[in-house]
């Protein structure tokens, strides 16, 4: 059903990718993908390594040009709005920022491409309201009491919610995250999923999160966009990660089985086995 | 002490040296944050080329200073759009660059006489001899420099901490990349005129280095690292003045041992917090 819904979705999506083809160089990276995300909505895009998952959070950002389809980002084309997103991108130079505190790394998400400075004395009911916005961030995520602290002091958890506070700091509609579960040990896994579903549902944002494994996220999902293979499946867990729906759009036989607890395995991939690089546990043992 | 002060050489050398302390702190608490160390020394050691080029051509040894040190800010800057500064052969390009510059320096000392007797003032600094044209120059570029850093400031705290996303919300990092090694050049060459080439660092890294130590708010920080250089130019100007040594030799060593006693007094304070706790 979901997967139909492109031809008939409500005019409020806040993203609308109809068969859209992503080319590079010579070779197409996928084809004829249709998406539709709805503001308070939390979908994983899964799929192997190269599947091409971070590419469509690039074509998103208009960062990356379709080769075919249309795609819409909040009513315009990809990076007109670009102020109105939140984007966590994957790899990133700033976890080893160990002298800024915390708040300063959530500040850049408001203010960090303000060119020039305030005179001093000046603009201070601004000041006061940004200071407020950022606050208002560091709560939400509840990273209040350590905001103050220097970021490369805090612990792989910690530092994961004072970036999705950066992100979310302007308010924006629409959240991008690539693999913000990367690296992290699985009861902070846990947690930081938690976060993101309840940012989504009470700021009514919309949720794109890049991830490589669905069970840390199952509990919290509304849907999945499963890309493999050059093609993509979008749809409720339950409809898209089925034997016969994965076998079909890998083109051989795959296997998911199911726990009892609804944890899904799925085997037969042509993905290697991914291994997580543990950084810290989201500890609060520090002093 | 008072008296020190009646000389004008001592004048001009007060206010150059706390002119060169305010740019080179501020720059320098940057070149720190964006672990641009390696490239800040290598733009540290063009001011021999540029110098000994300048003798052979035949042009003010300072013209010498500044354009060795911006050519050489634009040769390490210089990348692709795509790629990123902090590539696993970017020390490389810059180590070959420093390599390059030194081979050129003493190249061009072969073609230079007069230059020898100099060398020493060149490697180690002076603070004697400052004249007014330098001092003027000097004064406009801490303007100069002060306002870029006011207006620029953020994003380029925003594209050294986290050049993805500064890049994915449309701020030209790669402009800025080179934009700063260009003003961390040409301040470089300011500052060399007074340390010498060898002793940048003792006002470059070593304020900068101390103040993020004592400090993680980044406006902070940039004044705390001024404040420093500008009281570690001032005793080591006095301490000169009063004695056979360079004025490089006090600035190393009082830099070296204030830094020795912040990261001392921190790690017995934490030491006693870890034994309350």
């Amino acid at each position: 059903m979901a997967g139909e819904s492109h031809h008939t979705g409500s005019p409020s999506a806040l993203v609308r990718v109809s068969h859209g083809t992503v080319v590079r160089g010579t070779s197409t990276i996928w084809s004829d993908l249709n998406l539709e995300v709805f503001p308070g909505e939390f979908t994983a895009i899964l799929g192997p390594n190269g599947s091409g998952k971070s590419t469509l959070l690039q074509v998103l950002l208009g960062r990356m040009p379709l080769a075919g389809g249309s795609a819409e980002v909040i009513g315009a084309a990809p990076g007109a709005r670009r102020a109105d997103i939140g984007y966590l991108p994957q790899h990133r130079a700033i976890t080893a920022a160990e002298r800024i505190r915390a708040i300063d790394i959530v500040g850049l998400g408001l203010t960090g491409a303000r060119w020039g400075f305030r005179i001093p004395g000046t603009g201070t009911a601004e000041a006061r309201r940004e200071r407020a916005q950022i606050h208002e961030a560091l709560d939400l995520v509840g990273a209040s009491h350590y905001a103050q602290r220097a970021f490369g002091e805090l612990s792989g958890g910690e530092q994961q919610r004072i970036l999705i506070a950066q992100a979310i700091v302007r308010k924006p509609a629409f959240l991008l995250l690539d693999e913000p579960l990367d690296s992290l040990d699985l009861p902070t896994q846990a947690s930081v999923v938690a976060l993101i579903r309840e940012v989504c549902t009470h700021q009514q944002i919309g949720v794109l999160l890049v991830a490589h494994d669905v069970n840390p996220l199952l509990t919290a999902l509304d849907q999945v966009l499963y890309i493999a293979n050059g093609h993509a499946l979008q749809g409720a867990v339950d409809q898209v990660i089925t034997s016969s729906q994965l076998s079909a759009l890998f083109g051989m036989p795959i296997e998911v089985l199911t726990a009892a607890d609804g944890r899904r395995v799925v085997i037969g991939t042509p993905d290697a086995p991914h291994h997580h690089g543990h950084r810290h546990s989201d500890g609060h043992g520090h002093g | 002490m008072i008296q020190m002060l009646s000389y004008p050489f001592m004048q001009h050398a007060v206010i150059a040296g706390t002119l060169i302390a305010v740019m080179s702190g501020t720059l320098g608490w940057f070149m720190v944050l964006r672990r641009q160390i390696f490239a800040g020394h290598t733009l540290s050691t063009m001011s021999f080329p540029g110098a000994t080029a300048a003798l052979v051509v035949g042009i003010p040894l300072a013209m010498g200073y500044y354009v060795a040190c911006i050519c050489a800010a634009i040769a390490i800057g210089w990348r692709a759009p795509t790629r990123h500064l902090t590539g696993p052969l970017s020390s490389a390009r810059i180590g070959t660059i420093q390599v390059v510059g030194f081979a050129t320096g003493f190249t061009l000392l072969g073609y230079s006489t007069h230059i020898l007797g100099g060398l020493d003032q060149l490697l180690f600094g002076t603070f004697l001899g400052i004249d007014r044209t330098q001092l003027i120059i000097l004064i406009a570029m801490t303007c100069v420099v002060v306002v870029i850093i006011a207006c620029i400031g953020r994003p380029l705290v925003f594209a050294s901490l986290d050049p993805e996303l500064a890049e994915a919300v449309g701020l030209p990092v790669r402009a800025l990349d080179i934009g700063f090694l260009i003003l961390l050049g040409v301040v470089v060459a300011a500052t060399a005129q007074i340390t010498g080439a060898l002793l940048v660092f003792a006002l470059l890294v070593t304020p900068p280095a101390i103040a993020q130590r004592l400090t993680a708010r980044p406006a902070q920080g940039m004044i705390v690292s001024a404040g420093i250089g500008v009281a570690l130019i001032w005793l080591s100007l006095i301490c000169a003045y009063f004695s056979v040594y360079p004025l490089g030799f006090f600035t190393t060593s009082i830099g070296f041992a204030v830094y020795v006693i912040v990261v001392v007094v921190q790690r017995s304070a934490s030491g006693l917090r870890a034994v309350h706790v």
